[in-house]
């Protein structure tokens, strides 16, 4: 008998387990855009597995009804690569804020990317240590007053898409936790992209950082600060969409200008192509005043790590199939005793 | 003394002598290839029959300046008609290519004791290098020895010089020169490194005739020269060792098969997370080259994720095992805390070295019993075992992945330099008679929850992701004993912490009760140890016992728990002796286990304990 399985909607993916995020928190909004996204994407609980590191963003494990592995401190890629070597099949997703992944873990964020194990890593950036109570993160903006700062910071941010890409990543996306249509849809993809893909997801931290991504997405000024990379269309944003992104050949930047104005027409606005990895830098390196792109800001997929690691055992096994330990104990010079 | 080369004539050969045993230590630069010389001569020694051990002593540096005194590499052997415990106290035979080697390892032969020199190597430069004011060989420093002058760069560019060979490649020759001068001195066959050559060289058909002739030619300078008069050819007949099918084996080797063959009894596949470092990354190498018995290995981007890779293993259902020495696991400690906490299967293998720090890397060390009985932040037992020679990493691999997955627990393995790089003949077993341990997966959604136990082991069980209904999340957060939810209540946390320890003291009833190894149950002394001290105290305790002292050895492989009648068992002797190459790590548990009034014998010099240092503890604790 066929049983044709119930399609799961994202109710089916909360836990009974009560939310301990402040009230307010983006990373709620988040939740609801992965559960909305397991739904879509019709993922089967059985085989997801939710791997997270510590942090106010590492909890998120315990609210989906899938697998979860709640581990330690910046190590969640470690515990995920171990997860999908053993079990290729598993659909695994790595979860983590800014401290967790880009300081705590930022070793382990550049070899899973750089190996390129299949899974999904989303970095829940909120640009400050929220568990911790408030100290300034790697992503925090130099001068950030924190109680650790508090003349302000005297660091540089790291970018975590910038990051990943260096670290030769393959997917890079972004999404704001406010954007509850174009999560989902980015985390669709990000899952449909065999191999790491780094998603990072711009969170609002109520207590410790309020507003501190208001610049992008205060309302009346998104429009002017969000741009939406779709592959094969052009780099246009703005209320009217009007506005575009121009390659400057002279030094080498990204520039906006406004389509109609000073003889500039669409055909000067850059065409957003997903597998060039020059424009991805470009993009992924974009700060207000300039618009942030979101969405995919690169694709270009390449032979996942588990593939490779799993083809060598099979070659293995298929080269030495039904092997005997009594036999390997016995290869090389053995004498016997009577 | 006389110079060999000028005698070279066809004499009759003087009869063999018969010896029981020889420690033979080959010395020389790095470049030398002293390391192969002597695993050669291993394998001979095995396949004439004896028994052995080795002690393979190398230098830290890859590739130190040549001719200096601590690029000096040595690989000593000690070959025997008797069974054979350790690499030997003092040497009956040095083979030094240069003067640097005799100055480092002049020290370890014994008066009387027989020492080959090439002299060719000794000129000023390299008396120089080595801290030599005047050549030894002309003043009167080497008289207490009987030594060969044997001009053996020059005896070696004679005989490889058909072969077509460079003068560079000529002279890297000399160890097997030297290799076939030893063959005969002992009465070995050729045939087993002639053959190695043959598949090492078999690409470079010059190299492989040049090394062969010089092999050839040491021999055939043993057969027909009279050397110096009053050396002969040695017999050394075979051991009596027990009927069967015998290899040589190092402490690696064993430890990876052991670790496969624990796996396939319990019925799972093995992942291997690990990060490089001395004296541990034998294992990563050799289980690397097992992919066909479904092994996985993993070489992570540090210890931190080979132990987190393994702790992700072991959560979908490997048998996860990771790997380092005492820096690395120091940095694995909050991942081993995880697996405690989580309560899965990890097997932490560390190959001891002698530390702090950085230490001594290629030296050997038990000074790591602390951190593996305690080393880690809060009430954190797991299992601790220790495997006492290089055969023996076979057995307690097994009985590792024996007690990880019947109680959920990490398994803290400990071997060291010694073990990880010596090797000995072993018996080789039979592994299809080994009893299986089947590893048992959660399949049941009725009343399942993560932290449920079972009523006897007080494991809990193993659900894997991937299996319907049994969806559920763990992690580093204490549990609530009834639920397995996340769990700040103060109760529930002592209950959880009285569990998790409950659950460790109880393999106690589930390991072998503790044996005497030699001698009686109760008495004046007993000399108790664990790990690579097995062999020095072995035999300390047989020649100490045939003087006809009362003195009784007890070796531990569970070091946690400690066998549930090892306070009995040392109660009933009136002195405790712990001979341990630290400060006194395992005679404090024992002191603080059981009050008993146990005293150390200890050493930290990277050397493995002579017998005679343990003899002469043993005579002053009965003789007082
Ligand atoms: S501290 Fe900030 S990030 Fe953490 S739960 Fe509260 S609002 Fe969210």
């Amino acid at each position: 008998m066929n049983v044709v399985p119930e399609k799961l909607t994202a109710k089916d993916f909360a836990t009974d387990q009560e939310v301990r995020w402040c009230p307010g928190c983006g990373d709620y909004a988040i939740l609801r855009g992965v559960q909305n996204a397991l739904a879509l994407i019709g993922a089967k609980k059985e085989n997801t597995v939710f791997v997270s590191g510590i942090g106010c963003a590492a909890r998120f494990p315990y609210y989906v009804a899938t697998y979860g592995f709640h581990t330690i401190h910046g190590r969640a890629p470690a515990v995920a690569t171990g997860v999908k070597l053993a079990n290729p099949e598993l659909d695994v997703w790595v979860v983590g804020g800014d401290g967790d992944m880009l300081s705590i873990g930022g070793n382990h964020l550049m070899h899973v990317v750089r190996r390129n194990v299949d899974l999904q890593l989303l970095i829940l950036n909120n640009e400050i240590y929220g568990l911790t109570k408030g100290q300034y993160s790697p992503t925090s903006r130099a001068g950030t007053k924190s109680p650790s700062t508090p003349m302000g910071s005297v660091e540089q941010p790291v970018s975590a898409l910038v990051y990943a890409l260096g670290s030769n990543a393959r997917f890079i996306a972004r999404s704001i936790d406010s954007l509850q249509k174009h999560m989902p849809e980015v985390l669709k993809r990000a899952h449909a992209h065999k191999g790491t893909s780094v998603v990072e997801i711009l969170q609002n931290c109520i207590v410790y950082n309020d507003d501190v991504f208001a610049d992008i997405t205060e309302r009346s000024i998104a429009s002017d600060r969000q741009l939406q990379c779709e592959h094969g269309k052009p780099l246009l944003f703005g209320k009217d969409k009007n506005k575009g992104l121009r390659m400057n050949t002279q030094t080498l930047s990204l520039e906006t200008v406004t389509v109609g104005e000073n003889g500039v027409t669409e055909a000067d606005v850059i065409v957003h192509d997903e597998k060039n990895r020059v424009l991805a830098t470009l993009l992924a390196a974009l700060e207000p005043p300039m618009p942030v792109a979101l969405g995919v800001i690169y694709c270009d997929p390449a032979p996942s790590y588990e593939t490779g690691v799993m083809a060598q055992v099979d070659a293995a096994k298929a080269k030495a199939p039904n092997p005997q330990l009594n036999g390997l104990l016995r290869a090389g010079y053995t004498w016997t005793r009577s | 003394m006389s110079s060999a080369s000028a005698s070279v004539a066809a004499t009759t050969q003087r009869p063999r002598e018969e010896l029981e045993s020889v420690v033979i230590r080959f010395a020389g630069d790095s470049g030398d290839g002293m390391q192969l010389t002597g695993s050669q001569f291993t394998q001979a020694a095995a396949l004439a029959g004896n028994d052995l051990a080795t002690f393979p002593d190398f230098p830290a540096e890859i590739r130190a300046p040549v001719g200096t005194t601590f690029g000096v590499s040595a690989f000593q052997i000690n070959f025997g008609a008797r069974k054979i415990m350790t690499a030997g106290d003092q040497l009956d035979v040095l083979v030094a290519m240069n003067p640097a080697a005799l100055k480092v390892e002049l020290h370890n032969l014994r008066i009387g004791g027989l020492l080959v020199l090439d002299t060719d190597e000794f000129d000023e430069r390299n008396l120089k290098k080595a801290g030599y004011a005047a050549s030894p060989l002309n003043d009167k420093s080497l008289d207490k020895y009987r030594v060969l002058q044997l001009r053996i760069s020059d005896l070696t560019m004679e005989a490889v010089k058909e072969s077509g060979v460079s003068k560079r490649e000529a002279l890297r020759c000399k160890n097997f020169w030297t290799l076939g001068l030893v063959y005969w001195m002992y009465g070995r066959e050729l045939t087993f490194t002639t053959d190695w050559i043959q598949r090492r060289f078999g690409k470079e058909p010059t190299l492989a005739a040049a090394n062969t002739a010089a092999l050839k030619a040491g021999h055939a300078f043993g057969e027909t020269a009279e050397i110096s008069g009053d050396i002969s050819g040695f017999t050394v007949r075979p051991a009596d060792l027990a009927p069967g099918l015998y290899r040589t084996v190092s402490g690696g080797e064993a430890l990876a098969w052991g670790l496969v063959a624990g796996t396939q009894l319990a019925g799972l596949r093995l992942f291997f997370g690990s990060y490089p470092i001395t004296p541990a990354s034998p294992l990563l190498h050799i289980l690397s080259t097992l992919k066909q018995f479904d092994v996985v290995t993993f070489q992570a981007e540090d210890e931190i994720a080979a132990a987190c890779s393994a702790v992700g293993a072991s959560y979908a259902g490997m048998m996860g095992i990771t790997s380092s020495s005492g820096p690395g696991v120091a940095l694995k400690g909050e991942t081993i805390g995880l697996a405690i906490g989580t309560e899965l299967p990890l097997i932490v293998v560390n190959s001891q070295r002698a530390g702090p720090s950085t230490g001594m890397p290629t030296k050997t060390e038990q000074s790591d019993l602390y951190q593996a009985v305690y080393g880690r932040n809060a009430d954190a037992p797991l299992v601790v075992l220790a495997a006492r020679s290089p055969a023996d990493c076979f057995e307690v691999g097994i009985e590792a992945v024996r007690l990880a997955t019947r109680y959920m627990t990490p398994v803290m393995l400990l071997t060291d330099g010694y073990i990880a790089n010596a090797a000995e003949p072993w018996l080789v077993p039979d592994v299809t008679k080994l009893k299986p341990f089947p590893a048992t997966f959660a399949t049941d959604p009725a009343g399942f929850h993560p932290f449920r136990r079972d009523d006897k082991t007080l494991a809990r069980n193993w659900a894997v992701p991937g299996t319907p209904g049994l969806e559920h999340r763990i992690g580093g957060i204490e549990k609530s004993y009834d639920t397995g939810h996340i769990s700040y209540d103060s109760a529930n946390h002592q209950r959880m912490t009285n569990v998790r320890k409950a659950k460790i003291d109880n393999i106690a009833h589930d390991i072998p009760a503790q044996v005497v190894e030699q001698g009686t149950e109760t008495g004046e002394l007993a000399v108790i140890g664990w790990g690579s001290t097995f062999g020095p105290i072995s035999r300390a305790v047989s020649n100490m016992r045939g003087e006809g002292f009362d003195v009784s050895q007890i070796h531990l492989r569970h070091i946690w728990p400690l066998p549930a009648n090892l306070g009995e068992l040392l109660r009933g002797f009136k002195q405790v002796i712990v001979p341990e190459m630290n400060t006194g790590q395992l005679v404090t548990v024992l002191r603080a286990e059981y009050l008993v009034p146990a005293k150390g014998l200890n050493k930290v010099s990277g050397q493995p304990f002579k017998i005679g240092e343990i003899e002469t503890a043993i005579r002053a604790a009965l003789e007082q």
